[in-house]
Protein backbone atom coordinates (compact mmCIF):
# COMPACT_ATOMS: atom_id res chain seq x y z
CA UNK A 1 0.00 0.00 0.00
CA UNK A 2 1.33 3.38 -0.91
CA UNK A 3 1.39 6.46 1.23
CA UNK A 4 -1.86 8.27 1.81
CA UNK A 5 -1.18 11.91 2.49
CA UNK A 6 -4.06 13.66 4.18
CA UNK A 7 -2.55 15.26 7.25
CA UNK A 8 0.58 15.89 5.22
CA UNK A 9 -1.41 16.91 2.14
CA UNK A 10 -0.13 20.48 2.20
CA UNK A 11 3.41 19.67 3.27
CA UNK A 12 5.85 20.66 0.59
CA UNK A 13 2.99 21.97 -1.54
CA UNK A 14 2.29 25.30 0.12
CA UNK A 15 4.57 28.03 1.44
CA UNK A 16 4.36 27.67 5.23
CA UNK A 17 5.02 31.37 5.72
CA UNK A 18 2.43 32.65 3.26
CA UNK A 19 -1.23 32.50 4.17
CA UNK A 20 -2.18 33.18 0.53
CA UNK A 21 -0.84 29.84 -0.60
CA UNK A 22 -2.68 28.14 2.26
CA UNK A 23 -5.92 29.85 1.32
CA UNK A 24 -5.42 28.90 -2.30
CA UNK A 25 -5.11 25.26 -1.24
CA UNK A 26 -8.54 25.50 0.40
CA UNK A 27 -7.35 26.75 3.76
CA UNK A 28 -9.77 28.07 6.39
CA UNK A 29 -12.79 26.71 4.47
CA UNK A 30 -13.33 24.24 7.28
CA UNK A 31 -13.08 27.02 9.84
CA UNK A 32 -15.65 29.12 7.98
CA UNK A 33 -17.92 26.08 7.85
CA UNK A 34 -17.40 25.34 11.54
CA UNK A 35 -18.28 28.92 12.46
CA UNK A 36 -21.70 28.36 10.94
CA UNK A 37 -22.13 25.17 12.97
CA UNK A 38 -23.20 24.83 16.59
CA UNK A 39 -20.38 23.64 18.92
CA UNK A 40 -22.41 20.53 19.58
CA UNK A 41 -22.57 19.76 15.87
CA UNK A 42 -18.79 20.12 15.53
CA UNK A 43 -18.21 17.80 18.47
CA UNK A 44 -20.72 15.29 17.06
CA UNK A 45 -19.00 15.31 13.69
CA UNK A 46 -15.57 14.69 15.21
CA UNK A 47 -17.00 12.04 17.50
CA UNK A 48 -18.69 10.26 14.60
CA UNK A 49 -15.49 10.33 12.58
CA UNK A 50 -13.80 8.17 15.21
CA UNK A 51 -10.73 10.43 15.34
CA UNK A 52 -8.44 9.27 18.13
CA UNK A 53 -5.57 11.01 19.89
CA UNK A 54 -2.41 10.75 17.83
CA UNK A 55 0.02 11.43 20.66
CA UNK A 56 -0.08 7.83 21.76
CA UNK A 57 -3.02 7.43 24.14
CA UNK A 58 -5.58 6.97 21.37
CA UNK A 59 -8.54 8.37 23.27
CA UNK A 60 -11.58 9.34 21.21
CA UNK A 61 -11.05 13.00 20.41
CA UNK A 62 -14.71 13.97 20.04
CA UNK A 63 -15.56 12.33 23.35
CA UNK A 64 -12.86 14.35 25.08
CA UNK A 65 -14.13 17.55 23.49
CA UNK A 66 -17.63 16.75 24.62
CA UNK A 67 -16.45 16.51 28.23
CA UNK A 68 -14.83 19.92 27.99
CA UNK A 69 -17.78 21.41 26.11
CA UNK A 70 -20.15 20.33 28.87
CA UNK A 71 -17.80 21.22 31.72
CA UNK A 72 -18.50 24.40 33.63
CA UNK A 73 -15.75 26.94 33.99
CA UNK A 74 -15.17 30.68 33.95
CA UNK A 75 -12.73 30.10 31.14
CA UNK A 76 -11.73 27.16 28.99
CA UNK A 77 -8.38 26.41 27.48
CA UNK A 78 -7.11 24.56 24.48
CA UNK A 79 -3.54 23.33 24.37
CA UNK A 80 -1.80 21.91 21.37
CA UNK A 81 0.82 19.47 22.55
CA UNK A 82 3.88 20.07 20.40
CA UNK A 83 6.31 18.83 23.05
CA UNK A 84 7.39 15.99 20.85
CA UNK A 85 10.02 14.47 23.11
CA UNK A 86 9.53 10.82 22.29
CA UNK A 87 12.69 9.14 21.12
CA UNK A 88 12.52 8.58 17.39
CA UNK A 89 9.56 10.92 16.85
CA UNK A 90 9.89 13.96 14.63
CA UNK A 91 6.55 14.08 12.82
CA UNK A 92 5.21 17.15 14.63
CA UNK A 93 8.34 19.07 13.75
CA UNK A 94 7.81 18.14 10.12
CA UNK A 95 4.14 19.10 10.22
CA UNK A 96 4.69 22.44 11.92
CA UNK A 97 7.56 23.42 9.69
CA UNK A 98 5.58 22.64 6.53
CA UNK A 99 1.99 23.48 7.41
CA UNK A 100 1.66 25.67 10.51
CA UNK A 101 -1.58 27.19 9.26
CA UNK A 102 -3.22 23.78 9.02
CA UNK A 103 -2.50 23.35 12.70
CA UNK A 104 -3.83 26.81 13.50
CA UNK A 105 -7.04 26.08 11.60
CA UNK A 106 -7.49 22.82 13.48
CA UNK A 107 -6.96 24.62 16.76
CA UNK A 108 -9.46 27.33 15.88
CA UNK A 109 -12.10 24.71 15.13
CA UNK A 110 -11.36 22.91 18.40
CA UNK A 111 -11.60 26.27 20.14
CA UNK A 112 -15.05 26.84 18.66
CA UNK A 113 -16.18 23.37 19.69
CA UNK A 114 -15.20 23.58 23.34
CA UNK A 115 -15.59 27.34 23.74
CA UNK A 116 -11.95 28.13 24.46
CA UNK A 117 -11.04 31.78 24.12
CA UNK A 118 -7.40 31.11 24.77
CA UNK A 119 -5.20 28.47 23.21
CA UNK A 120 -1.56 27.57 23.67
CA UNK A 121 0.86 25.73 21.46
CA UNK A 122 3.32 24.07 23.84
CA UNK A 123 6.41 23.84 21.68
CA UNK A 124 9.40 21.92 22.99
CA UNK A 125 12.49 24.02 23.61
CA UNK A 126 14.51 21.93 21.18
CA UNK A 127 12.29 23.19 18.36
CA UNK A 128 13.04 26.84 19.09
CA UNK A 129 13.56 27.72 15.40
CA UNK A 130 9.91 26.79 14.78
CA UNK A 131 8.75 29.38 17.28
CA UNK A 132 9.16 32.37 14.97
CA UNK A 133 7.61 30.39 12.12
CA UNK A 134 4.51 29.73 14.22
CA UNK A 135 4.36 33.33 15.42
CA UNK A 136 4.46 34.52 11.80
CA UNK A 137 1.68 32.13 10.81
CA UNK A 138 -0.44 33.15 13.81
CA UNK A 139 0.14 36.81 12.93
CA UNK A 140 -1.01 36.25 9.34
CA UNK A 141 -4.12 34.42 10.51
CA UNK A 142 -4.86 37.18 13.01
CA UNK A 143 -4.47 39.86 10.34
CA UNK A 144 -7.13 38.06 8.33
CA UNK A 145 -9.43 38.12 11.34
CA UNK A 146 -9.36 34.40 12.04
CA UNK A 147 -8.31 34.72 15.67
CA UNK A 148 -11.39 36.61 16.82
CA UNK A 149 -12.88 33.66 18.70
CA UNK A 150 -9.73 32.06 20.03
CA UNK A 151 -6.40 33.66 20.73
CA UNK A 152 -3.38 31.45 20.09
CA UNK A 153 -0.08 31.82 21.91
CA UNK A 154 3.12 29.86 21.52
CA UNK A 155 4.60 28.64 24.79
CA UNK A 156 8.06 27.22 24.64
CA UNK A 157 9.29 24.45 26.90
CA UNK A 158 12.83 24.14 28.15
CA UNK A 159 13.95 20.58 27.62
CA UNK A 160 11.89 18.19 29.70
CA UNK A 161 10.53 15.01 28.13
CA UNK A 162 7.92 14.51 30.85
CA UNK A 163 6.28 17.82 29.90
CA UNK A 164 4.73 15.97 26.96
CA UNK A 165 2.54 14.30 29.57
CA UNK A 166 -0.57 16.43 29.76
CA UNK A 167 -0.63 17.25 33.45
CA UNK A 168 3.10 17.97 33.55
CA UNK A 169 2.63 20.15 30.50
CA UNK A 170 -0.01 22.21 32.28
CA UNK A 171 2.24 22.60 35.32
CA UNK A 172 4.94 23.81 32.99
CA UNK A 173 2.69 26.50 31.49
CA UNK A 174 1.68 27.52 34.99
CA UNK A 175 5.32 28.21 35.75
CA UNK A 176 5.79 25.21 38.02
CA UNK A 177 8.19 22.32 37.83
CA UNK A 178 6.91 20.05 35.08
CA UNK A 179 5.83 17.22 37.34
CA UNK A 180 2.78 15.06 36.69
CA UNK A 181 -0.42 15.57 38.66
CA UNK A 182 -2.63 13.04 40.34
CA UNK A 183 -5.66 12.05 38.26
CA UNK A 184 -8.60 12.48 38.46
CA UNK A 185 -9.57 15.25 37.96
CA UNK A 186 -8.85 14.94 34.28
CA UNK A 187 -7.99 18.03 32.24
CA UNK A 188 -11.41 18.32 30.51
CA UNK A 189 -12.89 18.87 33.99
CA UNK A 190 -10.07 20.68 35.72
CA UNK A 191 -6.90 21.38 33.84
CA UNK A 192 -4.93 24.55 33.30
CA UNK A 193 -5.49 26.83 36.32
CA UNK A 194 -8.21 24.39 37.32
CA UNK A 195 -10.27 25.30 34.26
CA UNK A 196 -11.64 22.82 31.71
CA UNK A 197 -8.80 22.16 29.30
CA UNK A 198 -8.37 20.16 26.15
CA UNK A 199 -4.92 18.97 25.20
CA UNK A 200 -4.51 17.55 21.72
CA UNK A 201 -1.48 16.42 19.81
CA UNK A 202 -0.43 18.36 16.71
CA UNK A 203 -1.41 15.54 14.37
CA UNK A 204 -4.83 15.10 15.98
CA UNK A 205 -5.66 18.75 15.39
CA UNK A 206 -4.34 18.56 11.83
CA UNK A 207 -7.04 16.01 11.06
CA UNK A 208 -9.88 18.23 12.25
CA UNK A 209 -10.20 20.60 9.24
CA UNK A 210 -10.33 17.59 6.91
CA UNK A 211 -13.11 16.00 8.96
CA UNK A 212 -15.16 19.20 8.93
CA UNK A 213 -14.57 19.69 5.20
CA UNK A 214 -15.19 16.18 3.97
CA UNK A 215 -17.40 14.77 6.69
CA UNK A 216 -17.17 12.11 9.36
CA UNK A 217 -18.24 9.33 6.99
CA UNK A 218 -15.34 10.02 4.62
CA UNK A 219 -12.88 9.92 7.52
CA UNK A 220 -14.23 6.85 9.23
CA UNK A 221 -14.16 4.94 5.95
CA UNK A 222 -10.38 4.80 6.36
CA UNK A 223 -8.63 2.65 8.91
CA UNK A 224 -9.18 -0.56 10.77
CA UNK A 225 -11.16 -1.42 13.89
CA UNK A 226 -11.22 1.38 16.43
CA UNK A 227 -8.39 3.18 14.62
CA UNK A 228 -9.82 5.40 11.93
CA UNK A 229 -8.11 7.68 9.43
CA UNK A 230 -4.42 7.82 8.71
CA UNK A 231 -1.30 7.94 10.87
CA UNK A 232 1.92 9.80 10.39
CA UNK A 233 5.01 7.74 11.18
CA UNK A 234 8.55 8.83 11.93
CA UNK A 235 10.91 6.10 10.75
CA UNK A 236 14.54 6.01 11.84
CA UNK A 237 17.31 3.53 12.51
CA UNK A 238 18.55 0.88 10.10
CA UNK A 239 16.55 1.87 7.06
CA UNK A 240 17.60 3.24 3.69
CA UNK A 241 15.22 6.19 3.76
CA UNK A 242 14.50 7.47 7.28
CA UNK A 243 11.77 10.06 7.35
CA UNK A 244 8.09 10.88 7.69
CA UNK A 245 5.45 8.66 6.10
CA UNK A 246 1.69 8.83 6.33
CA UNK A 247 -0.32 5.65 5.91
CA UNK A 248 -3.82 4.47 6.48
CA UNK A 249 -4.35 2.98 9.94
CA UNK A 250 -4.05 -0.76 9.82
CA UNK A 251 -1.28 -0.80 7.24
CA UNK A 252 1.33 -3.39 8.07
CA UNK A 253 4.70 -2.69 9.57
CA UNK A 254 6.25 -4.32 6.52
CA UNK A 255 4.65 -1.83 4.14
CA UNK A 256 6.11 0.97 6.23
CA UNK A 257 9.65 -0.13 7.04
CA UNK A 258 10.38 -2.32 4.02
CA UNK A 259 8.08 -0.84 1.39
CA UNK A 260 8.49 2.85 2.12
CA UNK A 261 11.59 3.25 4.25
CA UNK A 262 13.59 0.57 2.46
CA UNK A 263 14.80 -1.62 5.30
CA UNK A 264 16.57 -4.79 4.20
CA UNK A 265 17.46 -6.45 7.49
CA UNK A 266 14.87 -6.16 10.25
CA UNK A 267 15.76 -7.97 13.45
CA UNK A 268 13.60 -5.90 15.77
CA UNK A 269 11.43 -2.80 15.67
CA UNK A 270 10.54 -0.47 18.49
CA UNK A 271 7.24 1.29 17.94
CA UNK A 272 6.32 4.34 19.99
CA UNK A 273 9.64 5.62 21.23
CA UNK A 274 11.58 4.79 24.38
CA UNK A 275 8.47 3.46 26.10
CA UNK A 276 7.28 1.65 22.99
CA UNK A 277 6.85 -2.03 22.24
CA UNK A 278 9.81 -3.93 20.89
CA UNK A 279 8.74 -6.58 18.43
CA UNK A 280 10.87 -9.11 16.58
CA UNK A 281 11.40 -9.04 12.83
CA UNK A 282 9.24 -12.09 12.18
CA UNK A 283 6.18 -10.14 13.32
CA UNK A 284 6.65 -7.66 10.50
CA UNK A 285 3.25 -8.41 9.01
CA UNK A 286 1.49 -6.94 12.06
CA UNK A 287 -0.93 -4.17 11.13
CA UNK A 288 -0.26 -0.86 12.89
CA UNK A 289 -3.22 0.46 14.85
CA UNK A 290 -4.26 1.36 18.39
CA UNK A 291 -5.27 -2.25 18.89
CA UNK A 292 -1.80 -3.54 18.08
CA UNK A 293 1.20 -1.22 18.19
CA UNK A 294 1.19 2.47 17.45
CA UNK A 295 2.05 4.94 20.21
CA UNK A 296 3.02 8.25 18.74
CA UNK A 297 4.10 6.60 15.50
CA UNK A 298 7.84 6.60 16.16
CA UNK A 299 9.28 3.54 14.46
CA UNK A 300 12.90 2.58 15.09
CA UNK A 301 14.29 -0.29 13.06
CA UNK A 302 17.18 -2.44 14.29
CA UNK A 303 19.14 -4.81 12.08
CA UNK A 304 20.65 -8.09 13.24
CA UNK A 305 23.94 -6.39 14.18
CA UNK A 306 22.19 -4.54 17.03
CA UNK A 307 22.25 -5.78 20.57
CA UNK A 308 18.81 -5.84 22.17
CA UNK A 309 20.18 -5.41 25.69
CA UNK A 310 22.05 -2.35 24.51
CA UNK A 311 18.87 -0.97 22.96
CA UNK A 312 16.85 -1.41 26.13
CA UNK A 313 19.72 0.03 28.16
CA UNK A 314 19.67 3.16 26.00
CA UNK A 315 15.88 3.46 26.41
CA UNK A 316 16.20 3.09 30.16
CA UNK A 317 19.04 5.60 30.41
CA UNK A 318 16.79 8.12 28.71
CA UNK A 319 13.74 7.35 30.86
CA UNK A 320 15.79 7.41 34.04
CA UNK A 321 17.19 10.80 33.10
CA UNK A 322 13.79 12.19 32.20
CA UNK A 323 11.74 10.77 35.08
CA UNK A 324 10.45 13.81 36.94
CA UNK A 325 11.07 12.15 40.29
CA UNK A 326 7.70 12.86 41.83
CA UNK A 327 6.53 9.28 42.31
CA UNK A 328 8.69 6.54 43.78
CA UNK A 329 7.94 3.61 41.42
CA UNK A 330 9.16 5.57 38.41
CA UNK A 331 12.04 7.43 40.06
CA UNK A 332 13.50 4.38 41.80
CA UNK A 333 12.28 1.77 39.33
CA UNK A 334 14.06 3.28 36.36
CA UNK A 335 17.16 3.64 38.53
CA UNK A 336 17.22 -0.03 39.49
CA UNK A 337 16.46 -1.14 35.95
CA UNK A 338 19.23 1.05 34.60
CA UNK A 339 21.63 -0.49 37.09
CA UNK A 340 20.62 -4.00 36.06
CA UNK A 341 21.03 -3.28 32.36
CA UNK A 342 24.32 -1.57 33.04
CA UNK A 343 25.55 -4.67 34.84
CA UNK A 344 24.30 -6.96 32.08
CA UNK A 345 26.25 -4.92 29.54
CA UNK A 346 29.35 -4.86 31.73
CA UNK A 347 29.33 -8.63 32.03
CA UNK A 348 28.11 -8.73 35.60
CA UNK A 349 24.57 -10.06 35.18
CA UNK A 350 22.91 -12.34 37.74
CA UNK A 351 20.35 -15.04 37.29
CA UNK A 352 17.92 -13.26 39.58
CA UNK A 353 18.06 -10.13 37.42
CA UNK A 354 15.34 -11.42 35.10
CA UNK A 355 12.97 -12.04 37.97
CA UNK A 356 13.76 -8.63 39.50
CA UNK A 357 13.02 -6.95 36.17
CA UNK A 358 9.70 -8.75 35.83
CA UNK A 359 8.53 -7.95 39.35
CA UNK A 360 9.66 -4.35 39.13
CA UNK A 361 7.97 -3.92 35.77
CA UNK A 362 4.64 -4.93 37.23
CA UNK A 363 4.97 -2.54 40.17
CA UNK A 364 5.94 0.35 37.94
CA UNK A 365 3.07 -0.28 35.54
CA UNK A 366 0.56 -0.45 38.40
CA UNK A 367 1.79 2.25 40.72
CA UNK A 368 3.42 5.00 38.66
CA UNK A 369 1.72 8.36 38.49
CA UNK A 370 1.88 8.99 34.77
CA UNK A 371 2.57 7.34 31.46
CA UNK A 372 6.34 7.63 31.74
CA UNK A 373 6.66 5.26 34.67
CA UNK A 374 3.70 3.12 33.65
CA UNK A 375 5.18 2.41 30.24
CA UNK A 376 8.88 2.53 31.14
CA UNK A 377 9.00 -1.22 31.52
CA UNK A 378 7.27 -1.98 28.21
CA UNK A 379 10.51 -2.41 26.23
CA UNK A 380 11.93 -4.48 29.10
CA UNK A 381 9.01 -6.89 29.18
CA UNK A 382 8.87 -7.11 25.39
CA UNK A 383 12.55 -7.83 25.08
CA UNK A 384 12.25 -10.49 27.79
CA UNK A 385 9.40 -12.01 25.89
CA UNK A 386 10.85 -12.02 22.40
CA UNK A 387 14.60 -11.96 23.05
CA UNK A 388 14.85 -14.03 26.22
CA UNK A 389 17.92 -15.84 24.94
CA UNK A 390 19.88 -12.61 24.74
CA UNK A 391 19.38 -12.14 28.46
CA UNK A 392 20.36 -15.74 29.17
CA UNK A 393 23.47 -15.33 27.01
CA UNK A 394 24.48 -12.24 28.91
CA UNK A 395 24.00 -13.91 32.24
CA UNK A 396 25.93 -17.00 31.14
CA UNK A 397 28.75 -14.82 29.90
CA UNK A 398 28.72 -12.95 33.19
CA UNK A 399 29.00 -16.17 35.15
CA UNK A 400 31.90 -17.25 33.01
CA UNK A 401 33.64 -13.91 33.40
CA UNK A 402 33.25 -14.01 37.15
CA UNK A 403 34.65 -17.52 37.42
CA UNK A 404 37.44 -16.73 34.99
CA UNK A 405 38.52 -13.41 36.39
CA UNK A 406 37.57 -14.06 40.01
CA UNK A 407 38.22 -11.18 42.36
CA UNK A 408 40.17 -9.32 39.70
CA UNK A 409 36.93 -8.75 37.83
CA UNK A 410 35.57 -6.35 40.38
CA UNK A 411 38.83 -4.46 40.76
CA UNK A 412 39.40 -3.75 37.08
CA UNK A 413 37.84 -0.49 35.99
CA UNK A 414 37.49 -1.39 32.38
CA UNK A 415 35.75 -4.66 31.81
CA UNK A 416 36.32 -6.29 28.48
CA UNK A 417 33.26 -8.20 27.46
CA UNK B 1 -11.67 38.93 29.90
CA UNK B 2 -10.33 42.38 29.08
CA UNK B 3 -10.49 43.41 32.73
CA UNK B 4 -8.36 40.44 33.66
CA UNK B 5 -5.82 41.42 31.04
CA UNK B 6 -5.41 44.98 32.31
CA UNK B 7 -4.70 43.92 35.86
CA UNK B 8 -2.56 40.79 35.86
CA UNK B 9 -3.21 38.52 38.81
CA UNK B 10 -0.31 36.68 40.49
CA UNK B 11 -1.39 33.59 38.60
CA UNK B 12 -0.76 35.11 35.19
CA UNK B 13 2.55 36.37 36.49
CA UNK B 14 3.54 32.82 37.25
CA UNK B 15 2.86 31.77 33.66
CA UNK B 16 5.44 34.30 32.60
CA UNK B 17 8.11 32.71 34.77
CA UNK B 18 9.44 30.26 32.19
CA UNK B 19 9.60 32.86 29.39
CA UNK B 20 11.29 35.25 31.87
CA UNK B 21 13.85 32.61 32.80
CA UNK B 22 14.56 32.05 29.12
CA UNK B 23 14.99 35.77 28.58
CA UNK B 24 17.40 36.03 31.52
CA UNK B 25 19.30 33.08 30.15
CA UNK B 26 19.60 34.78 26.77
CA UNK B 27 20.87 37.97 28.44
CA UNK B 28 23.21 36.41 30.98
CA UNK B 29 24.37 33.14 29.47
CA UNK B 30 23.55 31.20 32.64
CA UNK B 31 21.13 31.47 35.52
CA UNK B 32 23.51 32.35 38.30
CA UNK B 33 22.39 33.04 41.84
CA UNK B 34 22.52 36.80 41.20
CA UNK B 35 20.27 36.45 38.17
CA UNK B 36 17.78 34.27 40.02
CA UNK B 37 17.76 36.57 43.05
CA UNK B 38 16.97 39.59 40.92
CA UNK B 39 14.25 37.59 39.21
CA UNK B 40 12.80 36.71 42.60
CA UNK B 41 12.65 40.41 43.46
CA UNK B 42 11.06 41.20 40.13
CA UNK B 43 8.37 38.54 40.32
CA UNK B 44 7.75 38.48 44.06
CA UNK B 45 8.24 34.73 44.04
CA UNK B 46 10.50 33.01 46.59
CA UNK B 47 14.00 32.29 45.35
CA UNK B 48 13.70 28.59 46.13
CA UNK B 49 10.63 28.34 43.88
CA UNK B 50 12.47 29.92 40.99
CA UNK B 51 15.52 27.78 41.62
CA UNK B 52 13.28 24.70 41.75
CA UNK B 53 11.73 25.52 38.40
CA UNK B 54 14.96 26.32 36.62
CA UNK B 55 16.75 23.20 37.84
CA UNK B 56 13.89 21.06 36.59
CA UNK B 57 14.49 21.99 32.96
CA UNK B 58 17.64 20.79 31.30
CA UNK B 59 17.76 23.79 28.97
CA UNK B 60 17.89 26.26 31.87
CA UNK B 61 21.44 25.83 33.18
CA UNK B 62 21.97 27.23 36.66
CA UNK B 63 25.65 26.34 36.64
CA UNK B 64 28.19 28.32 34.67
CA UNK B 65 27.86 27.52 31.02
CA UNK B 66 29.93 28.37 28.01
CA UNK B 67 28.88 30.93 25.45
CA UNK B 68 27.90 28.14 23.10
CA UNK B 69 26.20 25.03 24.37
CA UNK B 70 26.70 21.89 22.32
CA UNK B 71 23.95 19.35 22.87
CA UNK B 72 24.63 16.03 21.23
CA UNK B 73 21.73 13.61 21.06
CA UNK B 74 22.59 10.34 22.77
CA UNK B 75 19.32 8.53 22.17
CA UNK B 76 18.81 5.36 20.20
CA UNK B 77 18.54 6.52 16.57
CA UNK B 78 21.61 8.76 16.98
CA UNK B 79 23.46 6.23 19.11
CA UNK B 80 22.98 3.67 16.35
CA UNK B 81 24.59 6.03 13.83
CA UNK B 82 27.75 6.53 15.87
CA UNK B 83 26.82 9.41 18.17
CA UNK B 84 29.55 8.06 20.47
CA UNK B 85 32.11 8.68 17.75
CA UNK B 86 30.85 12.24 17.34
CA UNK B 87 30.97 12.84 21.08
CA UNK B 88 34.47 11.39 21.18
CA UNK B 89 35.56 13.73 18.41
CA UNK B 90 34.13 16.77 20.23
CA UNK B 91 35.80 15.66 23.45
CA UNK B 92 39.13 15.40 21.68
CA UNK B 93 38.68 18.69 19.88
CA UNK B 94 37.71 20.70 22.96
CA UNK B 95 39.48 18.60 25.59
CA UNK B 96 36.41 18.46 27.83
CA UNK B 97 34.07 15.77 29.05
CA UNK B 98 30.26 15.95 28.73
CA UNK B 99 28.97 18.38 31.36
CA UNK B 100 32.13 20.48 31.27
CA UNK B 101 32.98 23.88 29.83
CA UNK B 102 36.15 24.77 27.97
CA UNK B 103 38.71 26.88 29.82
CA UNK B 104 38.08 29.88 27.57
CA UNK B 105 34.34 29.64 28.30
CA UNK B 106 33.49 29.22 24.64
CA UNK B 107 31.83 25.81 24.65
CA UNK B 108 29.87 23.60 27.01
CA UNK B 109 29.33 20.00 25.97
CA UNK B 110 26.22 18.07 26.93
CA UNK B 111 24.78 14.72 25.90
CA UNK B 112 21.01 15.07 25.83
CA UNK B 113 17.84 13.14 25.09
CA UNK B 114 16.16 13.01 21.70
CA UNK B 115 16.22 16.34 19.86
CA UNK B 116 13.80 15.19 17.16
CA UNK B 117 16.24 14.91 14.29
CA UNK B 118 16.29 11.15 14.06
CA UNK B 119 16.11 11.21 10.27
CA UNK B 120 19.41 13.10 10.24
CA UNK B 121 21.14 10.99 12.88
CA UNK B 122 23.54 11.55 14.46
CA UNK B 123 22.55 15.10 15.26
CA UNK B 124 23.44 17.89 17.65
CA UNK B 125 22.31 21.36 18.54
CA UNK B 126 24.76 24.19 19.03
CA UNK B 127 22.64 26.77 20.81
CA UNK B 128 19.53 26.65 18.60
CA UNK B 129 21.16 25.55 15.39
CA UNK B 130 20.69 21.97 14.32
CA UNK B 131 23.49 19.96 12.74
CA UNK B 132 22.53 16.60 11.27
CA UNK B 133 24.22 13.64 9.56
CA UNK B 134 27.38 14.28 11.56
CA UNK B 135 30.65 12.46 11.17
CA UNK B 136 33.49 12.46 13.70
CA UNK B 137 35.70 13.96 10.97
CA UNK B 138 33.35 16.85 10.28
CA UNK B 139 33.24 18.10 13.87
CA UNK B 140 36.40 20.21 13.78
CA UNK B 141 35.08 22.26 10.87
CA UNK B 142 31.76 22.96 12.58
CA UNK B 143 33.41 23.98 15.84
CA UNK B 144 35.81 26.27 14.00
CA UNK B 145 32.89 28.33 12.70
CA UNK B 146 32.13 29.47 16.27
Amino acid sequence: MAEKRIVLGNCGVIDPQDIESYLKAGGFKAYEKARRMKPKAIVEEVKKSGLTGRGGAGFNCGLKWELAMNAKGRQKFLICNADEGEVGAFKDKYIISHDPLGLIEGMLIAGLAIGARKAYIYLRGEYHPLNSLLVTAIGQAAARGYLKDTDIQVFEGAGAYVCGEESALMNSIEGQRGESRYKPPYPPQRGLWNMPTIINNVETLMNVPHIINRGAAWFSAMGAGRSRGTKVFSVSGDVARPGIYEMEMGSTLKELVVGLAGATDVNAVQIGGATGNIIPGYMIDTPLSHETFLGSGAVMVFNSMRDIIDIVYNDMRFLNEESCGKCTPCREGTEVMLEIFGRLLQGDGRERDINTLEVLARVMADASLCGLGQAAAVPVLDSLRYFYNEYIDRIDQSQFLRSYLGGEFYKSEEVVI
Amino acid sequence: MSAAKEKPSPITNRAELLPMLKQELANNNSLSKTVLTSLADKTGLPLNEIYGVSTFYSYLPVATAGRNIIRVCGCLPCDMKDAQGVIGSIKKELEIEPGQTTADGKFTLEVVGCIGACDQAPAMLINDKLYGNLTPEGIAGILKSY
